[in-house]
């Protein structure tokens, strides 16, 4: 399988604080890796590095084998990755549908279009004209991502989509990822919250202070070991 | 576990002043002493009338700064205020025979009473539609003033109080009053924003929401900064009456006070004391030197405005004090180790 | 009857205010920038568009071809150039570069036209009337002004309604940095709507040129008025605008009909009144959550 993003030793900063120390992270085409880690970790960071907001310092981002380091995020999202951000942000004047239709603004091709999202998530359909300012959360949160794939990506980074959101309305979002990735979407989707993402992903990587500290497909690691790596449990005390 | 490390407390000394300022506290002395006293034996009569519209233009760019650069309020129509006070004074002095320099104060009082409930129906509007709000309200004062038979109409009113009086001794008056008002508006000013509430003012400036959060009164700040400001438009627009000898409704109300003290503080330096002062010194040399060049200077200006906005941020002042490390009027503290 | 008549002349006047303002609404719309040179720009236009028609002799309205394509480009290269810098400096710094660029503007046409009054001719157009029974009577320029005002607003509100373009101008003005994760150039977007703008003013102040005299120093009195209208008719609404134009216009004609003196008084005043009494104006826009 190809490598269709890979981080090579980004360090990552907010003005003078170091928030990255050389991550290194690859993702194949076709998978779904879930990146988790407490708050404060860098999860954040990280998808913000990938998807263009921040830069990093030293390192490089490379997506489908180009450097993509330099481009800005609109730039990106033509090249085939989206970001659903942390937070949601919808356009909350705009209606549920119109939302949707911004998402496409690239006109990218591909197998997402308002049928096959609504599909999807057929509460949105149900939800077609209604402002955005007066969804609940967890339909908010369902726009954002389909929104996001409107744009076709080849890469979907989901920015803690379980945010607070009730555990019902978190199943139900996560019931719509094996469609998108059934789709061919590549997915990378970072959490705090471990309860679904861990059945969804392929693979886990685990942040901590803004370094890996593990990295395994999800069906060979433990519950244990992901709280040891999550909390830092097996670092020397100081 | 037992940590025997133990911090070492840091001997921290706060100042507000340092030598640069007192340095400086005592060149604005001098400079003032020299004005007030070399100056007006030194120069022509004709001088000293335009010494008058350099001390008003200083009044002005204070008072424009104080509202824009403390207090984050754009306004355009600040003529509004000079015109309500040029009349008001010159009016007051006509009607009553009071010295005009009581009328000045008085006229000063006239416009703060009437910027107060202005702000209420202003503030309802925000950032770019304040500022044209703003302008209409002082062309309201405008048309309403130049109907008004008792204030002369159309052609306005002359003040009589110096008939009878010798030139010199009416210019030097004046002359001397205007270096008065300016040192005043200038102390006063930095006074305030050296208080605790001025230190309010700079973070409701910054940030409203997160001022507001601290409990800071934004509305209240606000609504001070305005009828402060009105007011001390009005105290130049007496000192124009006065200089001028009257006022007219086409020429104290006009639009292009305002386009003087957005240039003033623009390019000496917004959110700054020294700034205006700087400013209003290089737009007076400007006005000067260019007088006779027709309309150009206001076209150079604008441009020089614009870079300033956009290369120059903090003006004049900014580039020579580096952005705030030098304070000739000094508004913060500083903390040191001893 | 004089009454019924001053009504039908101002919202004939209210008709070319409802143009005047139409770009200012846009730009505050989009991208929260008041352009204080907004006036001045339309009088400028009503200048190029008269040297224009004095040069090559072409009819007026023929004019338009030139002037409004001219500052539409114009209006791109100013946002893309100017007012996206002064956007990233905070609120205060694209008002004063505006009040910058009208001080240079309107001295500029002073500089090179001279303050006499100037207008662009109609020739017959200038007196044609349509009788409407009784003493009313309706130029028939006006009435093209209004008709042209009306059709304006109700493009560009679709424009915005029903584009691709207008829907990344309305997703950016509710959150821009949302809008850029979708594929979006901000600095794009604001330039296409600032030439759209600077068309309409472009087109507003060539007909202003067309109904009246004009000096260099109207834009002032041009930028009070499309402001007005705007406030009247309610911030983020292009439809308000229209409305808030005609509320105006009659406000002044029948304060003109008290007393001629008492015209532009009276729409200071309704505005004012409209300020104290209905600030969020006659048709608000339901403001986002």
């Amino acid at each position: 399988m190809s490598m269709l993003l890979e981080v090579e030793a980004a360090d990552v900063h907010y003005g003078e604080l170091k928030a990255l120390h050389g991550i290194d992270l690859r993702i194949a085409e076709g998978e779904t890796l879930a990146v988790i880690g407490a708050n404060g970790a860098g999860k954040s960071t990280l998808l913000k590095t990938i998807a263009g907001v921040l830069r990093p310092s030293s390192g490089a981002v490379r997506f489908a084998g180009e450097d993509v380091s330099g481009l800005g995020p609109n730039r990106r999202v033509a090249q085939g990755i989206a970001l659903t951000p942390e937070g949601r942000r919808i356009f909350g004047s705009m209606t549920v549908e119109e939302n949707l239709l911004v998402g496409a603004h690239t006109r990218r091709p591909g197998p997402w279009s308002l049928a096959a999202v609504y599909e999807a998530f057929p509460i949105l359909a149900e939800l077609q004209d209604r402002r955005g300012g007066v969804l609940s959360g967890g339909q908010q949160q369902a726009t954002a991502i389909a929104r996001a794939l409107m744009s076709n990506p080849r890469l979907l980074l989901l920015d803690e989509v379980s945010l607070g959101l009730a555990p019902v309305v978190i199943a139900d979002i996560y019931a719509a990822l094996p469609r998108i990735a059934e789709m061919g979407t590549t997915v990378l989707i970072v959490e705090q919250d471990l309860s679904q993402v861990l059945r969804a992903a392929d693979r886990v990587q685990c942040l901590l202070e803004g370094r890996t500290v593990l990295e395994a497909p999800a069906a060979e690691v433990t519950r244990e070991q992901v709280a040891a790596a999550y909390f830092g449990l097996d670092r020397e005390a100081s | 576990m037992n940590d025997t490390r133990t911090v070492e407390p840091v001997g921290l000394h706060v100042r507000r002043n340092s030598p640069t300022s007192r340095i400086a506290a005592l060149g604005f002395l001098a400079a003032v002493l020299v004005l007030a006293l070399v100056v007006p034996y030194a120069v022509s009569l004709g001088t000293l009338i335009n010494l008058v519209g350099l001390f008003t233009l200083i009044i002005l760019g204070t008072t424009w700064n104080l509202l824009a650069g403390y207090g984050g309020l754009i306004s355009i129509g600040q003529q509004g205020f000079i015109g309500a006070g040029g009349y008001a004074c010159v009016y007051l002095a006509n009607e009553t025979g009071m010295n005009p320099f009581a009328g000045l104060l008085l006229a000063a009082l006239v416009c703060a009473a009437l910027a107060y409930p202005t702000s209420f129906l202003l503030f309802r509007l925000v950032g770019g539609y304040f500022a044209i709000g703003t302008w209409v309200v002082a062309e309201v004062f405008r048309l309403v003033t130049s109907q008004l038979s008792p204030l002369g109409g159309g052609s306005g009113m002359t003040l009589t109080a110096y008939r009878g009086v010798d030139q010199p001794t009416r210019v030097g008056q004046v002359y001397w009053v205007a270096l008065a008002m300016a040192v005043v508006v200038v102390l006063a000013t930095w006074l305030l924003m050296r208080s605790r509430w001025g230190l309010g003012l700079t973070a409701l400036r910054d940030d409203d929401v997160a001022a507001a959060g601290l409990g800071v009164a934004v509305r209240r700040s606000q609504r001070i900064v305005y009828v402060a400001a009105s007011a001390g438009a009005g105290l130049a627009g007496a000192l124009i009456a006065i200089n001028g000898l009257g006022v007219t409704p086409g020429s104290i109300f006009s639009v292009s006070y305002t386009a003087s003290m957005i240039f003033i503080v623009v390019i000496g330096g917004i959110g700054s004391i020294e700034g205006p002062i700087i400013g209003a010194v290089v737009f007076y040399v400007l006005q000067q030197q260019l007088q006779d060049q027709g309309v150009w200077y206001l076209i150079v200006l604008g441009v020089v405005a614009i870079v300033a906005v956009l290369a120059a941020p903090r003006g004049l002042w900014g580039l020579i004090s580096r952005n705030g490390r030098v304070e000739f009027f000094p508004v913060g503290h500083r903390a040191e180790t001893r | 009857m004089a009454w019924v008549n001053a009504v039908v002349q101002g919202l004939l006047l209210g008709g070319s205010y409802a143009l005047l303002a139409c770009g200012l609404s846009l730009m505050f719309g989009v991208m929260r920038l008041v352009n204080l040179a907004h006036g001045a720009l339309a009088v400028a236009a009503a200048y190029v568009a008269m040297s224009v028609v004095d040069g090559t002799g072409v009819p007026a309205f023929l004019s338009l071809l030139v002037v409004v394509p001219l500052f539409a480009v114009a209006g791109y290269a100013l946002q893309r150039g100017l007012f996206n810098r002064a956007l990233g400096f905070g609120e205060l710094s694209p008002l004063l570069v505006s009040f910058g660029l009208a001080v240079i503007v309107s001295n500029g046409l002073q500089q090179v036209y001279s303050s006499d009054s100037r207008s662009i001719g109609i020739g017959e157009l200038a007196t044609a009337s349509i009788r409407l029974g009784g003493d009313l009577s309706i130029g028939v320029f006006s009435l093209i002004t209004l008709a042209v005002g009306v059709v304006v607003i109700a493009g560009v509100q679709l424009f915005l309604a029903r584009t691709r373009t207008g829907r990344a101008m309305r997703a950016t003005r509710d959150d821009g940095e949302a809008a850029r994760l979708m594929g979006i150039d901000d600095g794009h977007l604001y330039a296409v709507a600032t030439a759209i703008a600077l068309g309409t003013v472009a087109l507003a102040g060539v007909f202003l040129g067309m109904s009246t005299q004009f000096t260099p120093g109207y834009g002032d009195l041009v930028l009070i008025f499309a402001f007005e209208a705007v406030i009247i008719g309610g911030l983020g609404s292009l439809w308000g605008t229209l409305l808030g134009g005609l509320v105006l216009g009659v406000a002044q004609t029948v304060g003109a009909q008290v007393d001629p003196a008492y015209g532009v008084l009276a729409g200071h005043l309704v505005f004012l009144a409209v300020l104290l009494l209905k600030p969020s104006g006659l048709l608000p826009k339901v403001v986002p959550a």
